[in-house]
């Protein structure tokens, strides 16, 4: 049997913290009171917060942002290439007040307009396979550990098999050969609902292991019991006794998931595996990049740039969310 | 605990500022060098273009190749890569070969094992050629018209040594009647009817129906002679058995590869090739990159592939070394296709629009402006090939310079019946990256018109099984297809035919995407190929190429032109139009 990785719950972190604020100590708190002072101390963490707060917020406002300090992404300005070597007129790749982080050798697209962008695709898809990997791996990891028996043992089994899949050969063979409309999805939609059904469904065993030694542990605890004995459903000790007590476990690995979804979906579009062209991707564009990287090397470190700041954001917001849930956890 | 966390993290964080701070400094430091060293060197811009650069007869020295991509087979009777036949000349000969001179001279044939070019009786179905007397192997004995007849025999076993041209057997042996030698029933493995040999010295070549093109045929190394004792089937291209003035040491695959001097081999026989260097060596790399900057430190003298400087490295090149680059034509002809089978491009006035609203100043910049690129081609047929006209322009592209006619493009939508556009799908090869550049172009400026196009990027390595089958075609709705061509052997046949005759649509491999199927046009290459005479066959496929382009299938790009590297001691060094643009390997030397 897999030993729980955590084998602290959400509740415990209460009787730790108490002696650490003892000149309010008459004040109640929720675990998440507490939770949430901790991760207030942990500078880092905060950054990290701030900055993930940013780039929900560019991607969002992307549209607003590019309208005022920008070019239509899509928009080419072969006007402002050297005409016969195609790159950027002007030093540092064409840089400019009206073209802030330059222009895109070849066909002259606003390289700052197509990072604001692929903020869009790279965060829809880092949060949305993020999001079917936890749903999936959250259902068939409580349902393996509570039931056990021969349910557990299929369960665990596919996750094994799950876990030891090449993922990204798999998703470049699967792009490869999917027609192109499908489900009502066409163009680059498609392609992003394919890539986020594909990374989601590779990311869930992760997830469903984690859940699942928790799930292991807690079903033996005197509430689980004490429902049981009342007379509460399987479903009921599932999703409202058992599930409230994994939240915390289950928010670190997802918020911890999604840089590691940002890297995926820049690898397969480095690989032309992902969005289509002329949407912006960050890695596509780093793809580009790299044919011109002696003559135009901004163009290259932008969207390294991007992907590196977005990652870096997240593993140390993540890694405070989960000092702040799980002190005692190893890591 | 927690703060020894937390400190780790921050000397993680400040080590990412550190790192990003380096990377932007890196930037500043190649941004810009601006000096103009070495543009005198080498010979001069585009010298090797319509001249010869370094004219020079002094023996000596050893030639370096290098590439990155070794031949498809060093086998005379398999190579299909243009710069094998290229290079094969070093160590094969045919009846007749190319002339070695400049630009369009060199389409010009002339003989070679041959004395003289081919007899032509019966109107047009027969040829005949008398052997020179001291033409030898590398063993010393003398090339006979029957190793010449084995030789070319050889492409007809496709089971046993697969990949060369079949043109000679489609010629001689349209129903494929004869089984191969390595099946050949007759004793001297030399049943093939339609090849006589007499004696050693002559061989004549019976053709069921006239060919004009018949000799281009015989010119290409698929023509040349095998000797029978030496023939390892499959495993000859390891060793072919030389009869040309350099014959092969050692060969490594997509290593390397040794030339030496062939001391058997009589100079006297050979007013072809120049034959200077003494040792020739080919080297191959994985890296293109790395190959275009060792090429401009000295170490090798010419890309054998000749694909050109790549984008890395061209500013550099352009910049610096000017004086080594020739800047030619290679013969192809960048296009986008349209099928006929899918909608809404079964209506010719869709495909009208398409050609006027697409911009082919941008197509050209995405292809890597006027030198990387080409220059914006009006039609279909490559400025190279006899019947082309540079000035036939029907949709006014260069009367526009390039740019879309968006009236037009307006109108022909309206007499479509799709005023307000339609979507479609630009299907291109997802390993040529200037080819999706290309379909990003096309794509923005049809928007302009309301078209909608979605770029579908498929397996280049497959393409002959995707956009090559029709059938593959129509289920994915490629309305619009991405490609380059170039010709086999420089006439109307040899380049035009498997791109619009109607009887060239194959179920797979196809090369005739827009399946094009126009009696009138299929009538034309009949009488065009029938015509011995090479200046009216050009007029035949003048108005054959006016008719392709009256049909809209086809939306030319640019006469694709590539930017070479001549080494700084190359001698006789010029580009070839009948080997796409590459230089003439044969008269290389490199002793000034």
């Amino acid at each position: 049997m897999t030993a729980p990785l955590h084998d602290t719950s959400a509740a415990e972190p209460a009787a730790v913290a108490a002696p650490e604020v003892p000149q309010k100590a008459i004040e109640g708190r929720s675990p998440w009171q507490i939770a949430w002072l901790r991760l207030k101390r942990d500078k880092v963490a905060l950054a990290g917060g701030v900055i993930v707060l940013l780039l929900i917020i560019v991607a969002i406002f992307a549209p607003l942002i590019v309208k005022a300090f920008g070019h239509p992404p899509e928009e080419l300005h072969e006007d402002l290439l050297d005409p016969l070597l195609g790159l950027p007129l002007g030093d540092w790749g064409g840089m400019s007040g009206d073209f802030l982080l330059g222009i895109e050798p070849v066909n002259g697209r606003d390289v700052f307009s197509r990072i604001v962008y692929g903020a869009r695709i790279s965060l829809l898809v880092a949060f949305l396979s993020a999001f079917v990997a936890v749903s999936l791996g959250t259902f068939f990891g409580i349902v393996a550990g509570y039931f056990g028996g021969w349910v557990d043992a299929a369960i665990s089994r596919v996750m094994d098999l799950l876990l030891a899949f090449p993922q990204l050969l798999f998703i470049i063979a699967l792009i490869s050969v999917i027609p192109n409309k499908l489900w009502g999805f066409e163009g680059s939609g498609l392609r992003i609902a394919v890539l986020v059904l594909v990374i989601g469904f590779f990311g869930w065993p992760y997830i469903g292991r984690i859940v699942r030694g928790q799930t292991l542990s807690l079903r033996e605890r005197e509430y689980v019991e004490a429902a049981r004995s009342l007379g509460a459903g399987r479903f009921y000790i599932l999703f409202r006794e058992l599930l409230p007590n994994l939240v915390a476990p289950i928010t670190v690995y997802a918020t911890l998931m999604i840089p590691t979804n940002v890297l995926t979906e820049a690898a397969l579009s480095f690989l032309g595996v992902g969005v289509k062209p002329p949407t912006p991707s960050w890695g596509e564009t780093l793809a580009t990049a790299v044919r011109t990287y002696e003559d135009d090397p901004l163009f290259m470190i932008f969207p390294g740039v991007a992907i590196f700041i977005t990652v870096l954001a997240f593993n140390l917001f993540g890694d405070g969310v989960r000092d702040a849930l799980d002190p005692k956890g190893s890591r | 605990m927690t703060t020894h966390r937390t400190s780790k993290r921050r000397l993680a964080a400040g080590t990412a500022v550190v790192l990003a701070a380096m990377l932007t400094a890196t930037a500043c430091g190649g941004a810009d060098k601006k000096d103009d060293k070495g543009a005198a060197s080498g010979g001069g811009f585009n010298a090797g273009i319509e001249k010869v650069a370094n004219a020079s007869d002094k023996k000596g020295g050893e030639l370096k190749f290098v590439g990155t991509q070794d031949a498809d087979s060093w086998d005379p009777q398999r190579g299909y890569y243009g710069f094998m036949w290229d290079f094969s000349r070093y160590y094969t000969r045919q009846l007749i070969s190319f002339k070695p001179a400049p630009g369009k001279d060199s389409t010009e044939l002339v003989p070679d094992l041959a004395t003289a070019k081919a007899e032509i009786s019966d109107g047009g179905k027969t040829y005949k050629y008398t052997l020179k007397d001291n033409v030898t192997w590398e063993d010393g004995s003398p090339v006979t018209a029957q190793d010449i007849k084995y030789g070319i025999e050889r492409t007809w076993a496709q089971d046993v040594i697969s990949g060369g041209p079949v043109y000679i057997q489609q010629v001689l042996d349209p129903k494929a009647e004869y089984p191969g030698p390595y099946k050949d029933t007759a004793p001297d493995k030399l049943g093939l009817k339609a090849i006589e040999t007499p004696d050693a010295k002559t061989i004549i070549f019976k053709l069921p129906t006239p060919n004009g093109d018949f000799e281009q045929m015989l010119a290409m190394p698929a023509a040349s002679p095998v000797k029978q004792d030496k023939d390892t089937a499959a495993k000859y291209g390891l060793k072919p058995f030389s009869n040309g003035p350099y014959k092969i040491d050692s060969y490594e695959p997509n290593k390397s590869m040794k030339l030496s001097r062939n001391e058997n081999f009589k100079a006297d026989s050979d007013t072809i090739r120049k034959a200077l260097p003494d040792t020739i060596s080919v080297t191959f790399m994985a890296n293109a990159d790395d190959m275009d900057k060792r090429l401009m430190n000295g170490e090798f003298d010419v890309d054998i592939n000749a694909t050109g400087i790549g984008q890395a490295a061209r500013a550099t090149a352009l910049k610096d070394h000017k004086g080594n680059l020739d800047n030619g034509q290679t013969g192809f002809i960048r296009y986008a296709v349209m099928p006929q089978t899918v909608a809404p491009f079964d209506n010719i006035e869709c495909r009208k629009a398409v050609i006027y609203a697409a911009d082919k100043k941008s197509l050209q910049t995405a292809r890597g402006g006027p030198q990387a690129g080409g220059d914006i081609a009006p039609n279909m047929l490559p400025l190279g090939i006899k019947g082309s006209d540079a000035k036939y322009d029907p949709y006014e592209v260069l009367k526009n310079d390039g740019k879309p006619n968006l009236d037009k493009a307006k109108e022909a939508l309206k007499a479509c019946g799709k005023e307000s556009g339609f979507k479609t799908t630009i299907a291109v090869r997802n390993n040529k990256p200037v080819e999706v550049a290309t379909a990003v172009s096309l794509q923005n400026a049809l928007k302009q018109v309301g078209i909608e196009a979605d770029v579908d990027q498929f397996d280049g390595a497959q393409h002959s099984g995707i956009i090559g089958s029709p059938k593959v075609v129509k289920e994915k709705g490629y309305g619009i297809i991405i490609m380059g061509w170039g010709a086999d052997f420089p006439t109307g046949q040899g380049f035009s035919q498997p791109l619009v005759d109607g009887r060239f649509i194959l179920q797979s491999g196809n090369n005739n995407y827009s399946e094009l199927n126009d009696p009138a046009i299929n009538t034309l290459f009949d009488q065009a190929i029938a015509e011995t005479d090479p200046a009216k066959a050009g007029d035949i496929y003048k108005q054959m190429n006016q008719k392709v382009s009256e049909a809209a299938v086809y939306l030319p790009f640019v006469y694709d032109k590539t930017i070479t590297w001549r080494s700084s001691r190359l001698t006789n060094a010029y580009t070839t139009d009948a080997y796409n643009g590459r230089y003439d390997y044969a008269s290389l030397g490199v002793v000034k």
